[in-house]
């Protein structure tokens, strides 16, 4: 494995890539610094981090969610944000993806947060620019979607205290998931002790064990005492074909109802990376229930993205 | 033109010759070996001292790209690249643009190449029209215009009857059939072998099972109708396990490595590394050893470089996008070499895997030193270190996965047919 890439040669955090290899330490400053952030009320005024900074919000996939809280993030740190829809223009017209980077960073880019369909596009953004330019991966194909993990991870210590003594489980489309990947390095970097997928075979990716989870194909078995409960999105072009065949007998299996929910520990948490399929991967009943942190992950999202950018221009 | 190759090691398996010695050439052809017939008096010597002198490599996979990919290479470029790597017989797949799948295509091919008088080129014809898994091609027509096989490149048929029948078809005239075994299916959309690495990269994967149920169908099939196969680019240990039952049960059926896969596992795409995207996938470390051991005790007949010279820019792109393939006609006689000798196999059977072997395969009359044979010699210095970067290669494709690597193994001159066609020395080759 070559090093590092978002690493420089002192360790320190220079594109937020992947959570695949990043050291708990850097996982905990992040944390700790969006907490910070949390506490002093930064959602209500604007901190001058990243004033004189331009950060290009860079999607090649269509985004509302994520895209949206990047720039609010960006925004409270004094940022000047340019917003590119990248799908409807260069691309369209034939530029390739390193030209479009080119192009930006002649334009005194200081930072750029990509999503892309393809695994791979941030790594390979990351290892083109020049130093001093950060790469922030808003979601890659399949591969990472690193702040969402990151979110998700702040979420559960709000909620839960620490990571040390959590039974949690994801459940859902593992195989398609970016999210899920980057929740499972997030976890077990955090020595959580026991992370569990629960998902039908055709949604399990190929020796997934490897990244220290164990896998359950029935969700009795697989919320049985957990502590937080993850769903997944399940896209809709997967919803009918050879790798389910109905959303109907999907959430009957793994629907997240409330009835599934009761294997689970009393006080277990309930979460989503959003947008929701209600009826399909997570039932309303639960999805605005009193276990559910929908919500509380959405806002929490805003102080972990500018935890990263902060961190990021600091280490410039 | 008569040269005389002085105080080399002469190495040979095919007579199990491996001794310091002279060899004479005459009229295109080796006329001594370490002897020298009675009046020869050469036209240039050759000093070979410290150097080993072996039959000219056989590449059972070199892509040229033409007709039609000229912008990725071209004729000249490749043969340039071929004699500079010691390879002097090479068989071309027939992915080409428009494919080899008319006689007069490959005899254009042929001529061209011949034209051009470096390395000798081979074309391997299509098996079925445009590759499309359709309709069987005129496989007797494309023999008589210098087709030594048929193939379908990386393209698999996927009706199993399409396939059943160009078996058949071309077992009628004793063709033998090359076929990359690789399921229509299973796997499509892939970028990667299906495990760890896909799996933590979210790479669309490619399972074992592709090759696997491919090497099944194509062995039934064989039992039927008696066709000759030659599975091109094996790539997992259990595709081999049924390679080695089947010739237990003696069907005709030989085998090839890319020399890609006996050095590199899937391990080696890092963070998404494009260069490392080749077709059949890099597998697990585990079948990367049992690719090398199978090498090694012959049940893989011939290691080939898979030569597929891409775009610089088509790498530039992320993974799944990437081109595939990778350059190797410069690399196969390094990569070879390093592989035997970490094998602890002698050079003599090194060597014959990239030699007399793929010859066999080929049926042609290549890959030794016998007297008498057509004088196709690799020349080459066994110490000699050098680094793998863009301008060290002569290939129009300069992407590798051992781009920066230091290899030990390098060719210095070149005969074919008794002609000296590369030589390194700096005085005649401005690319040494």
């Amino acid at each position: 494995m070559s090093a590092n890439p978002q690493l420089d040669s002192q360790g320190r955090l220079q594109h937020l890539l992947t959570i695949d290899g990043l050291p708990a330490s850097i996982i905990t400053q992040i944390l700790n610094t969006a907490q910070h952030f949390k506490e002093t009320g930064a959602d209500s005024k604007k901190l001058p981090l990243l004033a004189g900074k331009s950060v290009f919000n860079l999607f090649f996939e269509p985004s509302t969610r994520t895209r949206t809280t990047f720039e609010i993030a960006a925004k409270r740190l004094s940022a000047d944000v340019i917003n590119l829809n990248v799908a409807a223009s260069s691309q369209s017209k034939g530029e390739t993806l390193l030209d479009t980077v080119d192009n930006l960073s002649a334009m005194s880019a200081d930072m750029f947060v990509v999503r892309h369909a393809e695994s791979g596009a941030a790594h390979m953004i990351a290892r083109h620019v020049a130093p001093g330019i950060h790469v922030v991966n808003a979601g890659d194909g399949r591969h990472a979607h690193p702040t969402q993990a990151l979110l998700d991870m702040f979420t559960i210590r709000h909620f839960k205290g620490s990571f040390e003594n959590l039974r949690v489980a994801i459940i859902g489309d593992v195989l398609h998931s970016r999210v899920a990947r980057s929740q499972i390095h997030a976890l077990t970097t955090l020595k959580v002790p026991e992370v569990r997928v629960i998902a039908p075979k055709t949604l399990i990716p190929k020796d997934v064990e490897h990244m220290g989870v164990h896998v359950y194909h029935d969700m009795e078995t697989g919320l049985k005492d957990v502590d937080v409960v993850m769903t997944l999105r399940l896209q809709n072009e997967r919803m009918n074909g050879a790798l389910l065949p109905s959303r109907e007998e999907f959430f009957k299996y793994y629907g997240l109802t409330q009835e599934k929910l009761s294997a689970a520990r009393p006080d277990a948490i309930v979460m989503h990376p959003g947008p929701m399929n209600r009826g399909v991967e997570i039932d309303s009943a639960v999805a605005d229930g009193p276990q559910s942190v929908i919500l509380s992950q959405v806002t929490f999202g805003i102080f972990v993205r500018m935890a990263v950018m902060a961190i990021l221009a600091e280490n410039t | 033109m008569k040269i005389l190759i002085r105080g080399a090691r002469l190495i040979d398996a095919t007579q199990k010759l491996d001794k310091v010695g002279d060899l004479c050439i005459a009229a295109g052809r080796v006329i001594g070996v370490d002897r020298t017939p009675e009046g020869f008096t050469p036209n240039r010597t050759i000093d070979a001292q410290g150097l080993i002198v072996a039959p000219g490599l056989v590449d059972l996979s070199a892509r040229l790209r033409e007709p039609g990919f000229e912008y990725l290479a071209t004729l000249e470029s490749e043969m340039a690249a071929a004699v500079a790597g010691g390879v002097t017989s090479l068989a071309c797949p027939p992915d080409t643009d428009p494919t080899l799948d008319e006689p007069g295509l490959v005899e254009m091919l042929k001529y061209r190449a011949q034209g051009l008088n470096q390395c000798r080129v081979f074309p391997i014809g299509a098996l079925t029209a445009g590759l499309e898994g359709q309709r069987i091609t005129e496989m007797a027509e494309l023999r008589d215009a210098g087709c030594l096989g048929f193939s379908q490149a990386m393209r698999p048929i996927a009706d199993t009857q399409v396939l059943a029948r160009a078996l058949a078809y071309a077992a009628t005239f004793n063709f033998c059939v090359w076929l990359q075994p690789q399921d229509a299916h299973l796997g499509h959309g892939g970028f990667a072998h299906d495990g760890e690495v896909a799996s933590r990269l979210g790479l669309a994967a490619i399972p074992v099972t592709a090759e696997t149920v491919a090497i099944a169908t194509i062995l039934l099939l064989m039992r039927e109708t008696g066709a000759r196969v030659h599975f091109c680019r094996i790539s997992s240990a259990r595709g081999l396990d049924m390679i080695h039952e089947a010739r237990k049960e003696g069907l005709p059926v030989t085998c090839d490595v890319g020399v890609h896969h006996l050095h590199l596992s899937e391990m080696d795409i890092g963070w998404f590394d494009s260069n490392c995207h080749l077709s059949p996938p890099l597998r697990s470390i585990r079948d990367r050893d049992a690719l090398r051991a199978a090498a090694c005790n012959g049940l893989i007949d011939a290691i080939c470089s898979d030569h597929s010279p891409v775009d610089e820019d088509t790498k530039q792109v992320p993974f799944a996008e990437s081109s595939i393939g990778a350059t190797g006609l410069e690399l196969l006689l390094p990569l070879t070499l390093k592989w035997g000798k970490e094998r602890g196999l002698g050079l003599g059977e090194t060597l014959e895997r990239v030699t007399a072997k793929p010859a066999q395969i080929l049926g042609i009359a290549a890959g030794t030193l016998q007297e008498g044979s057509l004088a196709d010699i690799c020349i080459f210095d066994p110490n000699a270190e050098w680094k793998v970067e863009a301008a060290s290669i002569v290939s129009q494709g300069k992407n590798t996965p051992f781009l920066g690597y230091n290899m030990q193994g390098r060719v210095q001159y070149t005969l074919v047919g008794g002609q000296l066609i590369f030589d390194r020395s700096p005085k005649n080759n401005k690319n040494a």
